[in-house]
């Protein structure tokens, strides 16, 4: 009786370990079926993966040979950790969606494949497919001259307002401000304070949290830098944090906060403001498209949207994910999934991801289709992050990016709790920048 | 002979008992400590299929980063403020629910359910409290007529607000240990007190603390080694914020390894903090062990 217990006991040992190690093992496949894999964040709210599922069944009615399995991997962090694994694991998924300023770091750790080929091969369809993205868009796709991805999930920052707060102090809420003069003015008629001097309303608002505040830096830095410079070189190897237009463009923000006390002090948290707006504590914010179904839902106000004010020109930033195609993997492979990207990028494709997420279609064409014409006669503030598209620009992007962004984060954030002069502030990111970049010379 | 033969049969016997619960720590705990160890010393970024040995390279970088610094030190500070505070607490809160009267067990039940709720959702609630203007700290400091002082902005007051929720969280839970170890006290020690004219104060004094010994020694450690290994309410609430001014040694190492995806540095870090646990723990119970009396 022992020795059977012993033996039963042994036995569950090894078959608990010989599953363990299969797991980790690489399945066979044939090419006649094929089975793609498709690692996908997701960063908004909504049935999303709903959505991404009917994607891939939808595909799989068209071409039956191609099962798309798309697996659903966390946060945009989490989706890299993730890739990372499996390609270790020696198992990469075949394609993925990850943020388009991960694509330094995606090319040159040898992660993704750039898509020239693809794009080449399919003659002069491909060229007028890469055409049609808007340029805003499209233009942080490229590494070293190549293409490494392609714009999917895209956002940018536009300003939203409340219309009956403007009417309440006697502002046209037809005629958002259009510069920072003008917001300065607006924001100052906008602030409503109480008898004991207490700030009932504030009239503008910025998110500063970590990870907020680069990507609204960056539009500032656009609308005040000559000829609209960015933050980066376009070969994301060097940054312009050091220069008088952006610790200009810091003092800005310190102002709205210190000096004309229209903004709030302190860092507010990005996913606070839309709730602070929609409680009527302020009157107009810098938030992203992606907020615009939340916003129409629950306002108890008539809203609108607008235009960043520009200063020296007009300047947004954009921001979110493409597709990538993996290394790693057999030709045929990456040749379907590059079908799939296309199918998934296709002008009323995007234009539904649009009007389902509030993300913004990347391609010129969808915004001819009859589905958004009639999005926008439904929902008119949709418009305006389209028609910001040719002034936006992308949002700081370099090698090892998720670092540059925290040292810009951290020196802002100094600046803002009074640590550092927004000249030291710049001076020190800077320096913090340099630093990383060095190996990229 | 068959005695040695029976002696291996047992062996055998508990070999194949201990398998299971073997092989998880094997996999789960000691093979990690030892990669996270051999990582520390060398480079392994995103997308490399092997670590590249660079030797102390890591350890060079950590100690001459003045981030790295300002995380060791918050981590201190953010020990000092919650570790005494909260044990202070869990003893008063368990001398207060250590007796027999009716309604004692839902007090000690609403004592000890912070304790039951996930650190996540207790910091998004917190979120509420200390939101900026118009969350519940910030509404009743204006209806006090002052200032509000949306403390999670700032450097002074972050690591503070912080620590004032963790105590809340862990008062709780420092109670139980507490309860107990006043449990196991005789009664009889008090009663012989009282004839001798020693209440209140004295006895706590005199009676409880030293009997407590033992307690004290365990749930100091737990409640230093628990500050130390806090990582979820950072990530709801800061993320660090204002300018690493809440950046905890944990959450470094976690931003290190999953955020700006560097597994050497993380692992380093992990090192870095694997001693200082152990340090903890070594000193706490080598050096109170001489002063402790055990009933």
């Amino acid at each position: 009786m022992r020795n059977k217990l012993i033996a039963l006991v042994l036995i569950l040992g090894i078959v608990t370990m010989a599953t363990i190690g299969a797991a980790g093992g690489q399945e066979a496949k044939t090419s006649e079926k094929m089975e793609l894999t498709f690692f996908y964040p997701v960063m908004v709210g909504g049935p999303l993966t709903k959505l991404i599922d009917q994607l891939s069944l939808d595909y799989q009615a068209i071409n039956p040979n191609v099962t798309v399995k798309p697996v659903y991997t966390g946060n945009y962090d989490d989706t890299v950790v993730k890739i990372q694994t499996a390609i270790q694991g020696k198992n990469p998924p075949d394609f993925f969606i990850n943020l388009a300023t991960q694509r330094f770091s995606m090319a040159s750790t040898g992660v993704a494949i750039p898509l020239d080929d693809f794009i080449a091969a399919d003659g002069a369809e491909g060229k007028a497919y890469i055409e049609d993205f808007l340029p805003g868009f499209m233009e942080d796709s490229f590494v070293d001259g190549k293409i490494y991805s392609i714009p999917f999930q895209r956002s940018t920052m536009v300003m939203f307002y409340n219309k009956d707060a403007f009417k309440e102090v006697g502002l046209d809420p037809n005629k958002p401000p259009t510069t920072w003069a003008e917001l300065v003015d607006y924001a100052t008629k906008l602030t409503k304070r109480d008898a004991a001097g207490n700030v009932e309303r504030y009239g503008v608002g910025l998110a500063l949290n970590s990870g907020s505040a680069q990507w609204g830096f960056t539009g500032f830095a656009l609308q005040n830098s000559v000829g609209g410079k960015n933050l980066m070189s376009e070969d994301g190897k060097k940054a312009y944090f050091d220069t008088p237009e952006n610790v200009e463009a810091l003092q800005f923000w310190l102002d709205l906060q210190n000096r004309y006390k229209v903004m709030q002090p302190g860092i507010v948290q990005w996913t606070d403001l839309p709730t602070q707006f929609l409680g009527g504590k302020v009157a107009m914010i810098y938030h992203t498209t992606g907020n615009l179904t939340n916003i129409s839902k629950n306002a108890t106000f008539e809203f609108g949207t607008a235009f960043l004010p520009g200063n020296k020109q007009l300047g947004a930033p954009t921001g979110g994910g493409n597709f990538y195609i993996s290394a790693g993997i057999s030709p045929e492979r990456q040749k379907a999934a590059w079908e799939f990207i296309k199918f998934a990028t296709s002008p009323e494709r995007l234009a539904q991801w649009n009007i389902d997420t509030g993300y913004v279609a990347p391609r010129e064409s969808s915004f001819d289709t009859q589905l958004m014409k009639d999005y926008w006669a439904r929902m008119p503030q949709a418009k305006v992050a389209f028609e910001q598209i040719p002034y936006a620009k992308p949002e700081l992007t370099t090698y090892e990016a998720s670092r540059m962004w925290r040292i810009l984060n951290d020196n802002i954030q100094s600046a803002v709790t009074g640590e550092a002069t927004a000249a030291q502030a710049m001076r020190n990111a800077q320096a913090q920048a340099d630093e990383v970049l060095k190996k990229y010379q | 002979m068959k005695k040695m033969k029976r002696t291996v049969k047992t062996n055998l016997t508990a070999w194949a008992l201990l398998a299971p619960s073997l092989v998880f720590l094997l996999t789960f705990t000691v093979f990690p400590i030892f990669r996270s160890l051999y990582l520390g010393f060398t480079r392994y970024e995103l997308g490399m299929m092997k670590p590249e040995f660079i030797g102390l390279k890591n350890y060079v970088d950590l100690f001459g980063s003045a981030i790295f610094w300002k995380v060791i030190g918050n981590t201190v500070a953010f020990s000092l403020m919650t570790v005494i505070p909260s044990m202070v607490l869990g003893l008063a809160l368990a001398t207060l629910v250590n007796r027999k009267r009716k309604g004692i067990g839902f007090l000690r039940t609403s004592f000890f359910y912070p304790v039951v709720m996930p650190m996540i959702a207790i910091a998004s609630i917190w979120m509420f409290i200390y939101m900026a203007d118009s969350g519940m700290l910030d509404q009743f400091l204006i209806k006090l007529g002052l200032q509000p002082m949306n403390v999670l902005s700032y450097k002074e007051s972050v690591k503070p607000a912080m620590a004032f929720m963790y105590v809340w969280k862990e008062a709780g839970y420092l109670m139980i240990f507490f309860l107990s170890g006043l449990q196991n006290i005789s009664g009889e020690l008090y009663e012989a007190a009282r004839i001798d004219g020693a209440t209140g104060w004295t006895a706590f004094k005199k009676i409880t603390l030293p009997l407590l010994g033992p307690t004290l020694l365990f749930v100091s450690t737990i409640a230093l080694t628990n500050s130390i290994k806090l990582v979820d309410h950072i990530v709801i609430m800061t993320e660090g914020a204002p300018n690493n001014a809440s950046t905890m040694l944990l959450f470094y190492i976690y931003q290190q390894g999953f955020a700006w995806f560097d597994q050497a540095k993380a692992s380093a870090l992990t090192v870095i903090m694997l001693v200082i646990m152990l340090a903890i723990a070594m000193l706490q119970f080598v050096k109170s062990d001489r002063k402790i009396h055990y009933n």
